[in-house]
């Protein structure tokens, strides 16, 4: 595969937009530009996202708005014989550890906390980054942008566990799990989220870099 | 400058680049030359091990959402929870956004996604017409792809196995050992399947029977 065209001395690369192209993300496929629908998989084009930040930030806000309640409100309702407890997020890792489950622990405290956390700062800096100067070259924020589209989904890990729970243990008296309305908020900031890293157009990352030079 | 027919351009949805397409030989890969996302693989066979692992995995799919995913014994009481009696339990209040969203994440997007890889890959793997709608379906299910969460289930289970483990004793139905195949075949097919191959044999093969 021969890359096109010498026009950028540095690289010796081209851009699909600076040979007068607009390119489909979803299948690679060239078109003129001002082409409304890709011919080959029939998806929209657009040679770079004007929207994309605006809807990077909404969706990321939202996110962040409802890992708030995911986090001080319980998760789990647990009802024995003998005692009523709740437990969040936290809680749970607590008893896990508790319980002498390190690795468990371990799991569900980075997909958990860990997880949405350092995706709020990481999508929150890609967007930053691409309208200021950044101390991370373009390959190190692809990777992240990768690395956050790849990791995102893992979060849900914590709800399934309340979902299976609250299904399992469903023994009349003796003892019942519910779920709480953290787990609610939980799925769907980690949604939101999702979406926000979906929103995020990875071509702005080198064209920011190209206006630099 | 004098750029090759669009046909023989690909572009990378990473970063835009433009390179010339190539006829790659058995095996190999070609990555952007400036982010090295990786843009086409040839492997000969690759559609139809996609189409007969995505068929694997439907049956795979079918087996774990009806039989006894896992029994929960404690003192004489016990409970029997398939995927489906665990999903249409969740039936007051609160809980009920939370059952949609579990059923369309573990069943529901890793079906339909299944159902729209063979109707689009089907008939290229037997090497005839590809389908009417075969673009269309293919893009829903790449579009699919990050909300289908059926390994991600799979630790879920893990972790509620350990945290239940000392209230009651557990034991594993059938069920959860489809899960686990399904989850293996799942992402086994994902790693051989390559987007742009895909779409760019959809391509050929319509347009050599148009």
């Amino acid at each position: 595969m021969g890359s096109i065209g010498q026009s950028h001395a540095s690289t010796g690369l081209i851009t699909a937009r600076e040979a007068g192209l607009v390119a489909c993300r979803r299948c690679g496929q060239v078109h003129a530009l001002g082409t409304q629908n890709c011919t080959r998989c029939h998806g929209a084009l657009q040679s770079r996202d004007a929207q994309s930040l605006q809807k990077v930030w909404a969706w990321l806000i939202a996110g962040i708005v409802l890992f708030i309640p995911a986090n001080i409100y319980p998760m789990l309702l647990t009802n024995t014989l003998i005692e009523r407890s709740d437990s969040t997020i936290i809680g749970g890792v607590v008893e896990l550890i508790h319980y002498k489950s390190y690795g468990i622990a371990l799991i569900v405290f980075v997909a958990s906390i860990m997880i949405p956390i350092g995706k709020f700062i990481a999508i929150a800096y890609l967007a930053i980054s691409v309208q200021q100067q950044s101390i991370l070259n373009m390959h190190q924020r692809h990777k992240l942008y990768d690395f956050v589209e790849f990791i995102g989904r893992w979060s849900m890990i914590d709800v399934f566990v309340v979902a299976i729970l609250s299904a399992l243990v469903q023994l009349n008296t003796i003892a019942s799990i519910n779920p709480g309305i953290a787990a609610l908020s939980f799925a769907l900031s980690v949604i939101f989220t999702m979406f926000s890293a979906q929103s995020f157009d990875p071509r702005l990352i080198w064209d920011a870099d190209r206006k630099n030079r | 400058m004098a750029l090759p027919p669009l046909q023989d351009l690909i572009a990378c949805p990473h970063c835009d680049t433009l390179h010339a397409a190539a006829t790659l030989p058995d095996g190999a890969t070609a990555s952007c030359q400036r982010c090295h996302a990786v843009l086409q693989t040839a492997r000969a066979g690759a559609m139809v091990n996609v189409v007969s692992l995505a068929v694997a995995a439907f049956v795979l799919m079918i087996a774990a959402i009806s039989f006894p995913f896992m029994d929960l014994n404690a003192q004489g009481n016990h409970n029997a929870t398939s995927v489906f009696s665990a999903i249409t339990a969740f039936n007051t209040g609160m809980a009920v956004p939370l059952a949609v969203a579990v059923a369309m994440f573990i069943i529901i997007l890793p079906l339909t996604r299944l159902v729209a890889i063979i109707y689009a890959i089907g008939p290229l793997a037997r090497g005839v017409t590809p389908r009417p709608l075969a673009r269309q379906a293919f893009g829903l299910a790449e579009t699919l792809r990050p909300w289908a969460m059926a390994e991600i289930f799979m630790v879920g289970v893990t972790v509620a196995l350990i945290k239940v483990a000392g209230l009651a004793s557990v034991t594993l139905g059938p069920a959860f050992w489809a899960f686990a195949g399904l989850v293996i075949v799942t992402i086994v097919k994902d790693q051989i399947m390559n987007r742009y191959a895909i779409w760019e044999a959809l391509d050929k093969a319509t347009q050599a029977r148009a």
